[in-house]
């Protein structure tokens, strides 16, 4: 991979994603930008219905259609656009560059199948190799994963909820994908569990080199895991720095009211603040910032005209009118 | 003989089907008939044909075990060969429906929308005939016949599997390994068959089951009407057709044919149900 593609692993413009549903046309992601770098693991945040997922299965090109419908915008995986290529092209790169960890262990394994055979499947579907090489290969993976290889016999109810979403990631690695986007790959466990996966998603990543979205609305597995942070509202990417500088100087104020909405343990908080109202209605989003109605320091402008990113400090950039006006927040 | 794997869900059906006695019985009636079918010319004492007017109208006796009919053939024999009719004629018919009624379902709820329209709006039509009204006039339009039979039966129980599938498929498709397989990047095709089919086994057999049954009774009442196998090779319900007559001197005639599609029909029931039962996943222990 040369300089170039290193830097522009992952590209995304101007990406506009619409369903068509009997309400109207939910604009579910407006106009996003978003770039990776080769090697790089990225945080994808915002609450629910901000559009992290439908942003992922734009990747994937597994936008349900219909209902949905790539509007507008561009996909680049390594200078190539994802969205001029055909059926079949896109069907050998799901699984083969681009994997997917779903968000529910539970029901995103076949009740059916051994798990071995899911595995060998992902690599039967994308590599050619006799049927035991396969099999070898997919024991290779569970082992990989943490999973005595013997137990790929079994079926997925005989596993526990940590040691499936293993079996899920080692599905999603068989093929050495050159991108893995993990939709919440640790909502659905609970605590422990959760740091076990998430250290055997960090050893991996280091293990295979590859590119990572993570998407998440926990704060902390992202400051955990991603080397840059990315933060979403209303279908839109507000927010975009490497981790150290969001955490420690957040610049959108919707980012800021994020932060303050999660329990600190070190200062002595009865009451945590929300951020007032709901986001807007997406089949009807504001012509201005969307975030205007909520942010305590919107002024008439803000309702006027889209902000684009501003870059506040050297690598970290903001959607925010104030941001520029003042150099910061 | 094939050993399912230990744990694996054919297994651990089969572990509950054999708690349920009724449904043992079933199959074992079952396997014996498929057995009785297979070796039926080994099994039974005179060949179907033999006529022997001498010995027209005789009641049961050691000679002949269930009499004779009125042209002096043994019915024991006519019976074991009646079951090589039934038993094909129900299995063929079953799977032409199953597969093509299947197919049909699956690609209904898989693609949806106008597909999904089409193929179950026509489907609405066929089951607005009542079944065995479609399979006469089937059979009557393609004339007598084991083949034009099969064909017959299973066309007519063809839009019930298109149900039964399109319902289990549409469940199925919105699960999430379903999205997970379109993600490895596998075609529509490979997620049809090995993902999602799989997992709507269980209706499906269940269905297959119990439908045997009612291919059985209708193959019995289109011969019975003489559209089925035509004479003198027997089947039961032609056998029941021939003997109509004599039903007050000689019931011994009618009683036999009748027993043998009732305990037929009463076992497949059984084992349906039974299977019904073990395949349910909330009685999962």
């Amino acid at each position: 991979m040369d300089q170039q593609q290193r830097e522009n692993f992952l590209e995304i413009r101007d990406l506009y994603v619409q369903y068509h549903t009997d309400t109207g046309l939910v604009k579910a992601v407006d106009g996003l930008n978003l770039s990776l770098a080769g090697g790089e693991t990225l945080g994808l945040v915002g609450e629910t219905g901000a559009g992290k997922t439908t942003t992922a299965l734009a990747v994937m090109q597994l936008i349900a259609s219909p209902p949905g419908r790539i509007a507008g915008g561009s996909i680049f995986l390594q200078g190539e656009n994802l969205l001029k290529k055909s059926k079949e092209e896109q069907r050998h790169i799901r699984g083969g560059k681009i994997a997917m960890i779903f968000q529910d262990p539970m029901t995103s394994l076949n009740p059916v199948l051994p798990v071995q055979e899911q595995i060998a499947e992902m690599i039967r579907l994308h590599r050619k190799a006799d049927a035991d090489e396969v099999l070898k290969k997919a024991r290779d993976m569970l082992s990989l994963v943490g999973i005595r290889p013997e137990r790929g016999s079994e079926y997925p109810h005989q596993f526990s909820g940590g040691m499936k979403q293993r079996v899920v990631i080692a599905i999603a690695l068989a093929c050495n994908p050159t991108l893995l986007i993990a939709d919440e790959p640790t909502t659905a466990l609970d605590v422990t569990i959760q740091a076990q996966v998430l250290e055997l998603m960090r050893e991996l990543r280091q293990h295979f080199n590859t590119s990572t979205i993570l998407i998440s609305h926990d704060l902390g597995v992202v400051a955990e895991l991603c080397d840059s942070v990315a933060i979403m509202y209303a279908g839109r990417i507000v927010e975009k720095a490497d981790t150290k500088n969001l955490f420690r100087r957040p610049l959108h104020p919707y980012t800021q009211g994020l932060f303050r909405s999660v329990p600190d343990l070190t200062g002595n908080v009865r009451r945590l603040d929300t951020i007032a109202g709901l986001p807007p209605d997406p089949t009807n989003l504001p012509p201005g910032c969307c975030f205007a109605s909520r942010c305590n320091i919107a002024e008439p402008d803000c309702s006027r005209s889209r902000p684009s990113m501003i870059e506040g400090e050297t690598g970290h950039f903001a959607a925010c009118f104030k941001l520029g006006k003042r150099g910061g927040v | 003989m094939i050993f399912p794997r230990k744990n694996s869900n054919l297994y651990l059906t089969l572990l509950r089907l054999k708690r349920n006695r009724l449904a043992v019985f079933g199959l074992a009636v079952l396997v014996m008939l498929l057995l009785t079918a297979i070796f039926a010319p080994r099994i039974a004492p005179y060949h179907y044909a033999t006529q022997n007017l001498a010995d027209a109208f005789e009641a049961p006796s050691g000679k002949h075990y269930l009499g004779t009919d009125d042209f002096g053939r043994d019915i024991f024999s006519r019976i074991i060969y009646g079951a090589r009719v039934s038993t094909q004629v129900g299995l063929f018919a079953v799977s032409l429906a199953m597969i093509s009624g299947g197919l049909l379902g699956a690609s209904a709820a898989y693609y949806g929308g106008r597909i999904d329209g089409i193929i179950m709006r026509c489907m609405d039509i066929f089951m607005s005939i009542p079944q065995i009204l479609l399979a006469i006039a089937i059979a009557a339009s393609l004339g007598p016949g084991l083949l034009n039979l099969t064909i017959a039966v299973g066309v007519a129980a063809l839009p019930d599997f298109a149900r039964v599938v399109r319902g289990s498929v549409l469940t199925i498709s919105g699960q999430e390994y379903i999205e997970a397989a379109r993600c490895m990047g596998a075609s529509d095709a490979w997620i049809i068959l090995r993902h999602i089919l799989p997992n709507c086994s269980a209706p499906i057999i269940v269905q297959s089951t119990l439908r045997v049954g009612q291919a059985i009774l209708a193959t019995a009442a289109l011969s019975f009407l003489g559209l089925g196998v035509q004479p003198p090779y027997p089947e039961w319900g032609g056998m029941l057709a021939a003997s109509r007559g004599y039903v007050r001197d000689y019931a011994y005639m009618t009683i036999a044919p009748g027993l043998a599609i009732m305990i037929t029909i009463m076992a497949l029931n059984f084992l349906g149900d039974g299977l019904r039962d073990a395949m349910d996943p909330k009685l999962k222990r």
